[in-house]
């Protein structure tokens, strides 16, 4: 690909990829709920939330809180999970994240890591809590293999992250 | 990564406006998913029309990623099977003994039951069908059991039917769309099924624990009747589940309670069929049923008949 852009539409192009790379590819993984898996318990980590968490550690400055409202209303309607459910959830870990972001200041790799544990850690939290309160009553060990699961592949979907981040920003 | 420093951008007044105005919408956000997840837990219903317009849309996507999955899934049990080639023939052969027996047995019992119904003058009533679909996906990032069943309310499902396979039941309908709709499988921990025992009628209520068992609560205070590998089937009770539908069969004990398997692997399903409503006046509210209901089919102490389908 050539650097410099040949025409007005590339150039509009790469301006769009450059805006809507961060929202489309949180969308793409909110989607992988979609998939036909049937899973008889629960192990596989919550895709949209993961890839939202890094986009949010790895770019602080691309979204505010509110772009967390829209995308878990999003996402409650695609995964059919109570209306809310998301929105509450992950609105409440950008503003958590924005406040650890106003004392922490700079942040490593391994303090990246941390918060997308102590996020997702909240997240299942979360959730048992309003299964809970829907009437269905699950072991809390049943949201720890998936839990696991989710801070282990933080930092595969780092590295995916950076690789669109990358993309998004080449010229 | 790179330190924050746009949260507090410079010392534009309009755009230090912008930043709080952002955090304004964000606390709006949150209080607004609180009414909604509120509405949500008192009236599972609610939003239906909204809910089922993203089912009818995103159900397709599942639908045509089908196929790759199946054989994906296939390919692992496909090489199990030519490993164990040689004792699972011995076993299948063992098995095959058995069934001929039972299905020798049954075609006696079915040719005198036959008989004594025309006696009795009953007719056997088969048309309870809804309609035939297939389960297309589940949630398998979240604690709750829902798969998704490729008809809705075009083909006449409505919240409350019955799903079940060839095998045994499957589920019970939870919301519907135009061409799509979910199903809360009984494995799922907000669902529970009035069963009693195939060997001796023994009622239960068997409740999903969310990791694909159920648990099984006995109605009586005393000993556990269970015994591993008994059959449960549903009783009836309730008026939501037709009878005589296989439900789970006890695998083991976790201290005092029996834990079982449903009897439809829910991650082999591919057909399922919709049943209409036992009893219809079991899915409405309370004061519209009609006075005098009959009798359940199993004389036992009746669990609150709308208790079973109301919770979710």
């Amino acid at each position: 690909m050539s650097r410099i852009a040949g025409s007005e539409t590339e150039v509009a192009i790469r301006d769009l990829r450059r805006r809507f790379v961060p929202l489309a590819s949180t969308i793409v993984a909110i989607m992988m709920s979609l998939l036909p898996i049937v899973a008889s318990t629960l192990w596989i980590p919550n895709i949209g939330f993961l890839i939202l968490i890094t986009w949010r550690l790895m770019r602080p400055e691309i979204w505010s809180a509110q772009v967390a409202l829209g995308l878990g209303f999003a996402a409650d309607l695609i995964s059919g999970a109570p209306l809310g459910q998301s929105m509450l959830l992950w609105t409440l870990v950008f503003l958590g994240l924005d406040y650890a972001d106003s004392l922490l200041g700079e942040r490593d790799y391994w303090l990246d890591w941390l918060l997308a544990a102590a996020a997702c850690a909240f997240h299942s939290a979360g959730i048992w809590v309003i299964a809970l309160l829907m009437g269905a009553e699950i072991s809390p060990w049943l949201m720890v293999p998936q839990l696991c699961l989710a801070i282990l592949s933080y930092p595969l979907a780092a590295r995916i992250v950076l690789r669109l981040d990358r993309w998004r920003l080449t010229r | 990564m790179a330190p924050p420093g746009k949260r507090r951008p410079g010392f534009s007044r309009r755009a230090q406006y912008g930043v709080f105005l952002g955090y304004v919408v964000a606390v709006g956000g949150v209080i607004l998913a609180v009414v909604l997840l509120a509405i949500a837990i008192i009236d599972p219903k609610g939003f239906a029309a909204l809910r089922g317009l993203a089912l009818d849309i995103t159900a397709p996507i599942s639908s045509a990623t089908r196929s790759v999955a199946t054989f994906v899934g296939g390919v692992g049990e496909g090489i199990s099977d030519y490993f164990r080639a040689g004792s699972q023939n011995a076993g299948l052969r063992q098995q095959l003994a058995e069934a001929q027996r039972e299905s020798n047995r049954r075609q006696a019992l079915e040719h005198e039951n036959r008989r004594l119904n025309a006696l009795l003058g009953l007719a056997r009533q088969t048309d309870d069908e809804v309609t035939v679909a297939r389960i297309v996906g589940s949630t398998f990032e979240a604690p709750r059991r829902l798969a998704t069943l490729s008809a809705g309310s075009a083909a006449g499902v409505a919240p409350g039917q019955a799903v079940r396979s060839p095998d045994g039941l499957i589920g019970r309908v939870l919301e519907t769309g135009q061409w799509a709709s979910r199903v809360i499988l009984v494995t799922d921990a907000g669902s529970n099924v009035p069963v009693r025992m195939a060997r001796d009628g023994t009622p239960a209520l068997a409740v999903g624990r969310g990791d694909g068992t159920i648990e099984l609560r006995t109605l009586e205070v005393g000993q556990n009747p269970f015994r591993r590998g008994d059959l449960l089937v549903t009783s009836g009770i309730g008026g939501l589940y037709p009878p005589n539908i296989p439900v789970l069969v006890v695998t083991g004990f976790v201290g005092e309670r029996a834990i079982g398997r449903p009897v439809a692997d829910p991650a082999r399903l591919d057909y399922a069929i919709v049943q209409r409503i036992y009893q219809p006046a079991a899915a409405g509210p309370l004061d519209r049923a009609p006075p005098g209901q009959p009798a359940p089919p199993v004389a036992a102490p009746t669990p609150a008949p709308a208790a079973a389908g109301a919770r979710r």
